[in-house]
């Protein structure tokens, strides 16, 4: 768009000080608009690998070995990276609508601690240790439990106009009381097998084939949605993107699906692992040692699942467009009829929900439930929405920012340990980060208007 | 439903297409609406006077399913009609463009257009692409200068929005068109296109309740006024029969000329 047809608009915003986007559009800006990129994305990307290489960096330097781009790093970064990730998709519908919710941390515990009294303690006596049915059932009472919680705080928040910092500072307490109540503060250990496999581990894994099937099934799916999407805009006439920006996209999404594919398999099986894996089956392990791919870990695709149904709820629905409208103007948002009050019950009830899938992987990826589980995450869960871009004054987020913000914080985390900080300093770093994020986004959402 | 006192001075002797009865709200002890009874007939604009806190925009919010009110009967084509939400009052035809013009701000024009009424596709999936198209078709026929059509409204400058919020009221067959304040925000060449616009809707039978404080604005624009004054209706009178000085003496007197129906809030002589 060139500045004359603007100008009565220009002059009711504060206009972009960048003399480049003034007169002559630079290449770089002309890309953006051809490929319609989110810029704030590609801010967060070159956040993230500035990390990874910075960390990767300072151990190969410093410490004589760069650790942090390893495939075993990256996988575990993943992998830690999920439980996180899950809530802060519900936490950004939250703070979208101007909520927040301060209890995740300790409704995953106490989640974790009723699914870990449901597999140990009680259908074992019904149906016999490792039966089939016990983790299907584990999950389905954690996910109601989850749901039911979810629910009463959106409903005292909804209906009896509690304020949602103050429910939820009030379920941080009661459900972390909650969950020493329910085992009197023993670790239940150890969960069932197959529950176990959900929070990853290597025989938690879908491995090489599994992986580069996944891979090809999510390159197809790209390429339908860029044409899908060309077709739509042609139908009604919409400008579309010039035929190389398509191309572009794709080949770079297609690019880092397969990219991230081959990093997995580069990641083998322990030796030990493989050893007893060998046994088993009856396999003979050749000299050099035999090479079984880890692959995705399954919590990192459970991560991606919600991750993908959280985007198509935020944007492709009815509800999502509640959210967002309820979020930019509440009150325009109930003149229009939207029940505001159902709204939020749903939103957290949602978050109640992920919480719970959250509270799976975590307890799973540590074979039981502590008491400690899930303590602190409320804090990186909203750090993960607010550093992907969700704005506390409402209405704006993505899904894809808060996993990115979640991937961030997780990487910062695991590079400090990587290269030795202590965490002290581990503390003193994710706190200034957080707050520099959001002095950046300040700073370009002020720019971008 | 066939109200006598007022058929003498309208020509239209059809069913009102809206009548509002004895209405009645208060907020904590206070009397914001008290008895008021108002009727709009098809393609009548009823000119809504008073002064700040005269109880006129609550009337309205009544009638636009914001406020439910406490007392009185709502007619719709002389039928009952119950509106305890703004559902119920779109159901009915009854359509509002608020004075802060309740625009979803972080949403694009086709997103506020459809707000609550969305398209959908035949998976269920909001149909963005149709509603874009549609959104389009209108701005185009309102305001053809338009053109952020990806933009979040908040974006856009004062009369682009107004254009939005009026869109939204127009595009699904209002019957009856509520407009506070339309033009409070607008510079002089906006307003007329308001002006135009109320001309076109009242051709197309639509019945329109303007509020406003500028009287001048009233006098152009409306066929009838109502006056209120202290949460009551002081009268009614065809613009035509009184001078803008009577009706002055209406809304910060509250008394009645002689050409007037006066109301249960006028002043006794």
């Amino acid at each position: 768009m060139s500045e004359q047809p603007s100008q009565s608009d220009a002059s009711q915003h504060p206009a972009i000080p960048n003399p480049a986007t003034q007169n002559h559009d630079g290449a770089f800006v002309r890309f953006l608009r051809a490929t319609e990129v989110d810029t704030r994305l590609l801010g967060m990307i070159g956040a993230l690998l500035l990390i990874w290489v910075g960390f990767h960096l300072y151990g190969h330097f410093v410490n004589g070995f760069g650790a942090f781009l390893t495939p075993r790093n990256l996988w575990n970064l993943s992998v830690q990276t999920s439980s996180i990730a899950i809530m802060a998709c519900g936490m950004v519908l939250i703070i979208v609508t101007r909520h927040i919710d301060l209890s995740v941390g300790s409704l995953l515990g106490f989640t974790a601690m009723i699914m870990g009294v449901v597999q140990v303690w009680v259908l074992p006596q019904f149906l016999g240790l490792g039966h089939a049915m016990i983790w299907p059932i584990t999950i389905l009472a954690g996910v109601i439990t989850g749901a039911l919680i979810g629910a009463f705080q959106g409903f005292l928040i909804a209906y009896l106009s509690i304020p949602a910092f103050i429910v939820t500072l009030g379920g941080l307490l009661v459900w972390r009381g909650a969950s020493y109540l329910v085992a009197r503060g023993e670790t239940i250990a150890p969960v069932d097998q197959t529950f176990a496999l959900i929070g990853g581990g290597p025989y938690g894994t879908i491995g090489a084939t599994g992986s580069w099937i996944l891979g090809a099934v999510v390159s197809v799916a790209i390429v339908w949605l860029l044409f899908n999407g060309r077709r739509q805009r042609i139908r009604f006439g919409f400008p579309t993107r010039p035929m190389w920006a398509e191309l572009l996209i794709g080949g770079v999404g297609i690019g880092v699906v397969l990219g991230a594919v081959n990093v997995m398999n580069s990641y083998p099986w322990p030796k030990g692992i493989v050893r007893r894996y060998a046994a088993e089956n009856n396999i003979v392990v050749p000299d050099g040692g035999l090479f079984i791919s880890h692959g995705f870990a399954i919590p990192v695709l459970v991560a991606i699942t919600v991750g993908i149904a959280m985007t198509f709820l935020a944007t492709r629905t009815r509800f999502g467009r509640y959210v967002f409208a309820i979020g930019g103007n509440p009150e325009a948002a109930e003149l229009a009829g939207i029940n505001t009050k159902k709204m939020t019950l749903l939103i957290f009830t949602l978050m109640g929900v992920l919480t719970s899938i959250s509270a799976v992987v975590a307890s799973a990826r540590l074979k039981s439930a502590t008491l400690a589980l899930g303590q602190f995450d409320e804090l990186y869960v909203i750090a993960a929405a607010v550093i992907g871009g969700t704005s506390f004054a409402g209405g704006i987020g993505t899904i894809y920012g808060a996993i990115l913000g979640a991937l961030v914080m997780q990487s910062l985390q695991s590079g400090m340990v990587l290269i030795g900080f202590d965490s002290a300093i581990q503390q003193l770093v994710v706190g200034c980060v957080l707050v520099l994020a959001v002095f950046l986004d300040n700073l370009y959402r002020r720019n971008s208007t | 439903m066939a109200d006598v006192a007022n058929n003498s001075e309208n020509p239209n002797t059809a069913t009102p297409l809206v009548a509002m009865k004895n209405i009645s709200i208060s907020f904590g002890g206070i009397h914001a609406v008290d008895n008021a009874s108002v009727e709009l007939h098809p393609g009548e604009v009823l000119g809504l006077l008073g002064h700040n806190g005269a109880g006129k925009s609550t009337l309205i919010k009544i009638l636009s399913g914001a406020y439910a009110k406490d007392e009185g009967e709502i007619f719709v084509d002389g039928k009952p009609a119950i509106i305890n939400n703004p559902r119920h009052a779109k159901d009915y035809g009854i359509e509002t463009i608020y004075q802060t013009l309740a625009l979803a701000d972080n949403v694009d024009a086709a997103a506020n257009l459809y707000l609550g009424r969305e398209l959908l596709t035949r998976w269920g999936t909001l149909d963005d692409a149709a509603m874009e198209a549609e959104t389009r078709k209108v701005m185009n026929r309102l305001n053809p200068n338009f053109t952020r059509f990806k933009d979040p409204v908040k974006q856009l400058s004062g009369g682009q929005r107004q254009s939005v919020a009026i869109a939204r009221a127009i595009h699904f067959n209002a019957r009856i068109l509520i407009m506070d304040e339309p033009t409070a925000a607008l510079g002089p060449a906006e307003t007329a296109q308001v002006g135009e616009l109320i001309q076109q809707l009242k051709k197309d039978g639509i019945g329109i309740f303007l509020i406003s404080h500028d009287i001048h604005d009233v006098f152009d624009l409306a066929d009838r006024i109502a006056v209120m004054k202290n949460g009551q209706m002081v009268g009614t009178a065809a613009t035509k029969d009184i001078t803008e000085d009577e009706a002055l003496g209406m809304i910060i007197l509250g008394k009645c000329p002689p050409q007037a129906t006066p109301g249960p809030g006028a002043l006794a002589d």
